[in-house]
């Protein structure tokens, strides 16, 4: 093979790049659901929306939150399962139960490796311990 | 194609090697800008673009080059130009990776950029300016790719480069205008609202653009078996000279119609770029434009000493220096002086800033330096 | 039909290209707002064109101003920072500053040297959103030219663009120049890199309450629709002399001056 050694080399060097994630983790600790802190019952005994929607659509009720107050000037969402009102806002509304960032909502952003950056503007509340 | 540019002598990567140090430093420093933001400039409230949006502006022109080669060689079939054609396009696609880093570094938020896809906005000028730029982008590394590939299988380029490079043409008129109206269509800024602004910046590109291409093919020259012809050289001087005069001549018009109508607005941003009120280096900057334009006007208007090799390189540094100054500089700090309220607020650009540019400038020209090499390679391939 | 290798790669390949289509068609209809769930809140001011005549008879010293300036800068927690790069959405300066080119050689003395509020004019015809290359400034439908940070790419070419100088870029990440005691726990701050203005409080309208800075003003700032003639504010254009900032650029502030 004509710079085969080269291209060996360079072939061990790729694949060792490549599988880096696997070998890595390899002997980690087991992957485990966060535990959430959730508010307690005198706050609040139910979200907006079911645990599993909120759990799956909350980034996309979020982003969609967002263009409707500051773009379409509405500022009431309508829960779809009790047909509740509320604000549609994660400063006034969202935080309001769930004021401990920490042990709320980085829990599983943390585990998850994303960073979402709403709280580079909207203030999270100091945690009351709710 | 691309193999040709692994291989070369020590010249060949030493310059490699510089212009990757420069773009790791000004890449580390852009780094230390986004964690800070645009602070480390010596950007304010009042002036708002600078430095980076002054490369843009002129190496918008330094990528028209391109058509005032191609337009004689394609429609008038001037043979002349037959070597440097693709030095022109290739410097057309570095140029180009300028303009679109300068804009890109200097956004606040680059991370949310593709904003202006997701959320095409026709009436917004940025939105066309990023339109055209890739566009030109496009063409250019299509022509100049399919051209060489049929070089060096000895063959002539298939047709459909053609109309490609019929609409090409057309399309570096648009990158210019674009970029003007960037600039002529708002209101409040004296210095910037008026309808020479795109002619203007037409007549600069077509002066600086070749100008900094045929010192390109100087130095090529000197580093390779590459020529680009007496006869080429010859006529991108006159090329030059006549675009220089008309740039000069617009310029003077503005100059006529702030000092002879007397109206405050247009006469100030002039007054501060030659010094005559709040002088600060701007002014040294632009007297020194007007020397160095004057010099290479004397050394390029009477044939005899246009011809003059040895003379003509200086000439070109003289008009290159004299209309980056001009367009660059100039124009985007006289564009923001007096602010809306009348004030004048000082600005320079910091240490930071120009690491910065002189990372995208060292992109830019690290892609025309593997380009050239690839051509020049497939040049003398197929000339043995 | 025959069936050559070469119509099954192309049906192969279309039908690949359709699943593939597939998650991604799902996930964009997942994200079409569901309209039915979200209305304007009950409580709030409606207008054509929202529209603030400013008394300048009343506010004389800048006793007078500070404190329209500190309840809006509160109210949206807006950092205080020293220098060519910092932030305001409503301030003051001199005739010669607000007005340039309406004033002659010779003035009122106390005219002249006298401050006057500043702040975003809420154009009917605004620059700024003619420019933005993201529909990041745009305007609503009561004619508020209005900011979205969550869109904005901070390319400032709406700064390029405001002959009012109504604009802010944050150069810096805006919390440490804010007071954390005073802040506003309701109302967000800004990250690095976005343009802010004032807004002309948006979001108390929509809860049915008048800007902070007209509640502050004692009455001294008037704020109503343009659009009808019988609003307090075309009441108080029709019977005092009024000015705006630069007419002659074709604007059409929303903020008038009484002089």
């Amino acid at each position: 093979m004509y710079d085969g050694s080269k291209i060996l080399a360079g072939l061990i060097v790729f694949l060792a790049l490549v599988t880096f994630p696997f070998w890595n983790n390899f002997g980690a600790k087991e992957w485990k659901q966060p535990e959430l802190k959730l508010p307690p019952k005198e706050v609040a005994t139910q979200c907006i929306e079911s645990k599993e929607y909120m759990r799956e659509q909350h980034m996309k009720i979020l982003d969609d939150w967002r263009d409707q107050v500051v773009r379409e000037g509405k500022r009431i969402y309508i829960a779809k399962r009790d047909h509740k009102e509320y604000q549609m806002s994660l400063q006034n509304t969202c935080m309001k139960c769930h004021d401990d960032k920490e042990k709320f909502c980085d829990k599983c952003h943390t585990t998850a490796s994303v960073s979402p950056y709403c709280w580079d503007c909207h203030i999270a509340p100091k945690a009351k311990g709710n | 194609m691309l193999e040709t540019a692994l291989k070369g002598n020590s010249r060949y990567w030493g310059w490699i090697s510089l212009l990757l140090i420069v773009m790791g430093i000004g890449g580390a420093t852009w780094v230390y800008q986004l964690n800070q933001g645009l602070t480390i400039t010596g950007l304010s409230r009042d002036v708002s673009w600078g430095f980076y949006v002054a490369q843009l502006t002129y190496m918008v022109g330094v990528a028209a080059a391109a058509v005032m080669l191609v337009l004689p060689y394609y429609f008038h079939h001037y043979k002349a130009f037959k070597n440097m054609i693709i030095l022109a396009e290739f410097q057309a696609i570095g140029a180009i990776i300028i303009c679109m880093g300068s804009i890109v570094v200097d956004l606040g938020q680059p991370q949310r950029m593709l904003n202006v896809i997701l959320h095409p906005t026709p009436n917004s000028v940025l939105f066309w300016d990023m339109v055209v730029l890739n566009g030109y982008l496009l063409l250019n590394l299509i022509i100049g790719w399919v051209t060489l590939m049929y070089q060096r299988s000895n063959m002539m380029p298939p047709k459909w480069v053609k109309p490609l490079v019929y609409l090409s043409i057309v399309w570096a008129v648009s990158i210019h205008t674009v970029t003007a109206f960037l600039y002529q269509g708002l209101p409040g800024r004296h210095f910037w609202l008026t309808a020479v602004m795109a002619p203007r910046f037409l007549a600069s590109a077509f002066c600086a653009g070749p100008a900094i291409l045929l010192l390109v093919a100087m130095i090529v020259e000197k580093v390779s078996s590459f020529r680009a012809g007496e006869e080429a050289k010859k006529a991108m001087a006159k090329i030059i000279v006549y675009a220089m005069c008309i740039n000069i001549f617009l310029f003077l018009c503005e100059v006529f119609t702030a000092f002879y109508s007397g109206i405050p607005g247009h006469k100030h941003p002039i007054e501060f770029l030659f010094g005559a009120a709040h002088a600060n280096y701007v002014a040294v900057l632009m007297w020194t434009a007007t020397a160095l334009a004057a010099f290479s006007l004397v050394c390029l208007i009477p044939p005899k000493l246009r011809e003059n090799q040895k003379l003509l390189p200086w000439a070109l540094v003289a008009l290159v220096i004299a209309t980056y100054i001009d367009k660059g500089i100039g124009l985007l700090i006289g564009g923001f002086t007096p602010n809306p309220f009348e004030g004048f607020s000082f600005y320079a650009p910091t240490l930071p800033e120009i690491a910065i540019t002189a990372a995208v400038y060292a992109a830019g020209i690290f892609v025309i330096t593997i380009l050239y090499k690839v051509a020049l390679s497939i040049k003398e391939e197929t000339a043995a | 039909m025959q069936k050559t290798r070469r119509t099954f790669l192309k049906y192969a390949g279309v039908s690949v290209l359709g699943l593939a289509a597939m998650p991604a068609v799902k996930a964009a209809a997942s994200y079409v707002p569901h309209q039915v769930h979200e209305k304007p809140d009950p409580r709030e001011l409606h207008a054509k064109r929202w529209a603030m005549v400013i008394d300048t008879r009343r506010l004389n010293s800048d006793e007078d101003m500070k404190p329209l300036i500190d309840a809006c800068h509160k109210e949206h927690n807006v950092p205080k920072i020293d220098g060519p790069q910092e932030v305001k959405w409503l301030w003051t300066d001199t005739m010669h500053a607000v007005f340039p080119e309406q004033s002659g050689e010779f003035q009122h003395a106390e005219l002249e040297h006298k401050n006057f509020l500043l702040l975003c004019n809420h154009c009917y015809n605004p620059p700024c959103v003619r420019v933005c290359p993201t529909k990041a400034t745009f305007k609503l439908q009561n004619g508020i030219t209005m900011m979205d940070m969550h869109r904005c790419i901070g390319c400032r070419f709406c700064m390029a663009a405001c002959p009012y100088g109504a604009r802010s870029f944050n150069f810096k990440n805006p919390r440490p120049f804010l007071d954390e005691a005073a802040q506003n726990p309701e109302y967000p701050t800004r990250m690095r890199g976005v343009v802010e203005k004032c807004t002309f409080c948006s979001e108390r309208l929509e809860k049915g309450q008048k800007p902070a800075c007209v509640e502050a003003s004692k009455g001294a700032l008037l704020f109503g629709d343009l659009a009808d003639p019988n609003s307090e504010v075309r009441k108080a254009l029709k019977e005092n002399y009024s000015i705006v900032r630069k007419p002659g650029l074709g604007t059409q502030p929303s903020v008038y001056y009484i002089i």
